[in-house]
């Protein structure tokens, strides 16, 4: 099956960009460079297309209650222009897919952002779990074609966009979002992002796609704004240590493993997965994700790669990168509890050879922030 | 558009091959260097070392993915350019000068006509595009 692409190819293929095939859509890996690029995020500001990515919606007397039982996190907790960040969750606790649920300022309906690897599987999990649930008045609709979806990240995002919007953004803290226009097309402008940086993700119709990506790089110039891939995506992401599905979380990895208590609100009432993870919780978590420096030469740590402790294995890299940010080759890994903690050391095996590395405190990179202080992922 | 320089031979892995007398020096060609991105670590042979026509002689990674380095000819590795093992970007920036990568002295110079040249190994980039 051929490739989707988004509407933005050919302004991608325009700009130079490198393709890569990712979750059935070719995407672009990179423009100018994947360091320049992470670099322009950290430093000033990146434009993403993430025109692949999945998103639902909800709407209903019941929809808020059915989140609820559908997700880990406390939908009760979310208000009326507020983000969530959250998850589908299996019954025995491993992760269908994790989410951003965003409750509409202006109207009781819920838009739930899926990644795209997920898209369908997650539609199907959440129309089952419908059909479970018959006299519930809940609407559930794939608006993944009509919806488009940029993000602007980066600690210039706001001198950037404001030009051209009529919204005060200085005034939308991290994890809200409001309706409002940006380049004269209605958007739902959202506090959230996944870069570990300030930002702003774009939610509009569409057929707007072009227009709204090409006003944006045009404003953006005198800032700095470059376009992003999705490259630079990764290793911003693995720096803030956000957890990216099929790797730091899977049907095999629950949220207490890779580190997500967080989000796991057990004080709420019940909800899918519950009882499996009630259970590890008592039980102690048998593994758990932990952050990692190579200390020597001997190559960069890739998912998948083995993790020895006096030769055992113990666990596997889930992701790994030279760190543009730090200078530094970084990781992510899931290994045995017994061998959890910071400053200890285990070997990464890298083309056969053990290679040192040690734990160290994670996220890798935390901005600094300069305004209020966040209620961050709440 | 990558160049692909004169005067050098060329591998179907992206490797080049400049001969001086029984040394080849080999790096990797700028299409290699623009296809991996940016480079972070490269492993190469140490001088003493015996490499083999077409066999893995080193691993270059960068950001999105590791590759092997193959030897484009056989013979025993008498430089080590330890510069570019340092600094890995220089690969990116100056693939056919600075980034040099060994000096292989040969031993069987014929390996070289097996190799191409900069016209051939043009068409082979182009033929490659055409089916990617």
């Amino acid at each position: 099956m051929a490739p989707r692409v988004t509407p933005l190819y050919e302004r991608h293929r325009a700009l130079g960009a490198k393709f890569i095939e990712f979750a059935g859509w070719l995407m672009p890996v990179q423009y100018r460079g994947i360091v320049a690029e992470h670099l322009a995020v950290r430093q000033a500001v990146g434009l993403f297309d993430l025109g692949h990515m999945g998103q639902i919606r909800l709407r209903g007397r019941d929809a808020r209650a059915f989140l609820q039982w559908l997700t880990p996190n406390d939908v009760f907790r979310l208000r009326p222009g507020r983000a969530q960040y959250s998850m589908f969750l299996y019954p025995h606790g491993g992760v269908v897919d994790d989410i951003m649920i965003y409750e509409w300022p202006d109207r009781e309906e819920f838009l739930v952002v899926v990644n795209a690897a997920n898209t369908e599987k997650d539609l199907t999990w959440v129309q089952e779990r419908r059909a479970e649930r018959p006299d519930w008045d809940v609407v559930v609709e794939d608006i993944s074609a009509e919806v488009g979806m940029l993000a602007v990240q980066g600690p210039a995002v706001e001198r950037a966009l404001q030009p051209i919007t009529a919204v005060d953004l200085g005034a939308v803290p991290p994890f809200a979002a409001v309706v409002g226009s940006v380049a004269g097309v209605e958007t739902l402008i959202a506090r959230t992002g996944y870069t570990g940086e300030d930002g702003f993700e774009l939610y509009f119709p569409i057929e707007i796609t072009g227009f709204l990506w090409d006003r944006l790089l045009e404003v953006g110039a005198d800032f700095g704004m470059v376009p992003v891939g999705l490259g630079a995506r990764d290793t911003l992401r693995l720096e803030a240590c956000l957890p990216l599905y099929g790797q730091e979380l899977s049907p095999e990895i629950t949220p207490l493993e890779a580190g997500l208590d967080w989000v796991v609100k057990f004080e709420k009432d019940d909800f899918i997965g519950r009882e499996a993870l009630e259970r590890q919780r008592r039980e102690g978590v048998p593994r758990r994700l932990v952050g990692f420096e190579v200390v020597e030469r001997g190559g960069i740590p890739r998912t998948g790669y083995a993790v020895e402790l006096d030769g055992q294995q113990i666990g596997h890299v889930t992701s790994g990168t030279s760190s543009p940010t730090l200078g530094k080759i970084i990781g992510l890994a899931l290994i045995q509890q017994s061998a959890v903690g910071v400053g200890r050391e285990f070997a990464v095996i890298i083309r056969g050879r053990p290679v040192r590395a040690v734990q160290v405190a994670i996220p890798f990179y935390r901005r600094c922030r300069t305004s209020r202080s966040s209620e961050a992922r709440g | 558009m990558v160049e692909v320089r004169e005067g050098l031979r060329y591998t179907r892995t992206h490797e080049w091959v400049r001969a001086e007398g029984e040394i080849a020096v080999v790096g990797v060609t700028d299409f290699a260097q623009s296809e991996l991105g940016d480079i972070t670590y490269l492993e190469l042979p140490e001088p003493g070392t015996t490499v083999k026509h077409g066999e893995s002689m080193g691993v270059i990674e960068s950001v999105k993915a590791a590759s092997d380095v193959y030897a484009p000819v056989s013979g025993e590795v008498v430089e080590t350019n330890r510069t570019v093992v340092d600094r890995p970007e220089i690969v990116n920036k100056s693939p056919y000068d600075e980034a040099w990568l060994v000096k292989i002295r040969m031993s069987d110079p014929s390996e070289l006509d097996r190799l191409m040249d900069a016209e051939a190994y043009r068409k082979f980039l182009a033929e490659t595009a055409a089916t990617a």
